[in-house]
């Protein structure tokens, strides 16, 4: 009766699947750039942006045209809606991206060494691996996945706060050093920031699933702390 | 809105001619000056129980219902009621508008003359407010004295509310009211059942889950003579708890 409309939301999945793989991507890119200072690298993540944004546009338009032509309820309202709000973050993770892609275009063109204590590599990995979870778990629809990888952004943020604790004090120690400091301290906020993002796409799917909006939901915090 | 039940619906069984079993115990809590819609797939039992509530049903042969419909308390399932009464204080709409064979005034004055001792001002009087009340004066003052099928069919089932309100009823039963109307005289009706819920408590059976989704406070999903789902509209029309709620209002069977 409603394929039509089936088959459009089987169509916007794919289509914010090669947004989400994008994102993935650039995240990925930056963060090999930042590591490797390579600045030809960095500065294919901040020209691809572009796409991402576009594609984001093309995403919502097709979102706002379902709701508009076919008035979905229920499950089909919630996906869309899901749809229009993982889009935006994608986006933002995007922009995250690119933010980490301009710090490592700075440091391509310097060769003062980042502080040593801090363990970028980890947080990298746990950042990526967090985005990434949060997308399968957007893609498979599951929902105790999303709460299971909700509950590990705190150890980015634990990892961001260190930074900024081992930053300062080679900062104090080393003041010549400050500039590599700040910009350490600068790639572990965009790193954590993406974190939040992933958050908040888990948030999404828990909605998109089971109806609840569990934002501000310190009661779903403590349930899988 | 107040929270007091105005319909109680326990237990009801009907059975068509020849037993046939047409409702399943259904149970539901009818909110005074609410809109409560009842939705379903053809046959799932939505008219028939909606029948039950004034027991026009008992104009067919064979057909009983069992269980009990309180209103305001009272179970009218129970052979002491005077049923002219109870349709007084329950109206009713139809699918298609059932204007009768005579003037758009005497639609309007039939059930006044039927339940009331009015003079001839105080009828006029009250034609006109229900008139206004639907928002047909302004359409029809100038042709009061035409028959009533001489007006387009949202005008006719305007009309035919008009009639049923000026008998001064408690409930307004409403069997799929806009089905045979026009999307733009859709909008007036339902413009016009928001405004009959300050005063009446309404009960309306649709095919049109957007017409649910936009009109009503509750929603009551049958299924094979089941009420298979009842709640808030916007919990039934986001987040519906059971899968058949969700399969049907997503259009996937139906």
């Amino acid at each position: 009766m409603r394929e039509h409309l089936h088959n459009e939301l089987i169509r916007l999945k794919r289509l914010l699947a090669g947004v989400a793989a994008a994102v993935e991507e650039a995240v990925s890119r930056a963060v090999a750039a930042a590591a490797g200072r390579d600045a030809l690298l960095a500065q294919s993540v901040i020209d691809n942006d572009e796409t991402i944004d576009r594609d984001e546009v093309f995403v919502e338009e097709e979102c706002l045209k379902i709701l508009a032509l076919h008035q979905p309820v229920a499950g089909d309202l919630r996906y869309i809606i899901c749809c229009i709000k993982v889009n935006a973050e994608l986006e933002r993770i995007g922009d995250l991206a690119v933010n980490i892609a301009r710090c490592a275009l700075e440091l391509s063109e310097r060769d003062d060494a980042l502080p040593e204590s801090i363990d970028f590599a980890s947080m990298e990995e746990l950042t990526r691996r967090q985005l990434k979870l949060s997308l399968d778990a957007l893609m498979s629809n599951d929902a105790p996945a999303a709460a299971e990888t909700l509950r590990r952004d705190a150890e980015i943020d634990a990892f961001e706060k260190n930074t900024r604790r081992l930053a300062f004090a080679v900062m104090r120690r080393e003041p010549s050093r400050s500039a590599a400091c700040v910009d350490a301290i600068a790639i572990a906020g965009h790193l954590e920031r993406i974190g939040d993002c992933a958050t908040n796409i888990c948030e999404d799917v828990i909605y998109l699933e089971e109806g609840r909006i569990v934002r501000h939901d310190g009661a779903l915090q403590e349930k899988f702390d | 809105m107040s929270d007091e039940i105005k319909i109680s619906v326990r237990n009801l069984n009907f059975f068509y001619a020849g037993n046939h079993q047409a409702l399943f115990d259904n149970n539901l809590e009818i909110r005074a000056n609410h809109v409560t819609a009842v939705i379903g797939p053809s046959g799932c039992g939505k008219s028939t129980h909606l029948r039950t509530y004034n027991r026009i049903f008992e104009l067919y042969r064979g057909q009983r219902a069992e269980g009990e419909i309180l209103v305001d308390g009272e179970n009218i399932l129970s052979p002491h009621v005077d049923v002219l009464e109870l349709r007084r204080r329950i109206g009713m709409i139809f699918q298609k508008p059932t204007p009768f064979p005579m003037s758009v005034f005497d639609n309007v004055a039939y059930p006044l003359r039927l339940h009331f001792k009015l003079s001839k001002s105080e009828i006029a009087d009250r034609v006109e407010d229900a008139l206004r009340g639907v928002s047909l004066w302004d359409e029809v003052s100038g042709k009061l004295k035409t028959s009533g099928l001489a007006l387009s069919g949202g005008q006719q089932q305007r009309l035919c509310i008009a009639r049923a309100v000026t008998a001064a009823p408690e409930v307004l039963l409403m069997d799929e009211p806009t089905s045979a109307i026009d999307p733009v005289a859709t909008l007036k009706i339902e413009d016009l059942i928001l405004q009959l819920r300050e005063k009446f408590t309404i009960v309306i059976v649709t095919h049109n889950m957007q017409q649910a989704a936009r009109i009503s406070d509750y929603t009551a999903f049958f299924y094979q003579g089941r009420i298979v789902e009842y709640g808030r509209t916007e919990a039934i029309f986001t987040n519906p708890s059971n899968p058949k709620t969700e399969e049907y209002i997503t259009g996937r069977f139906g």
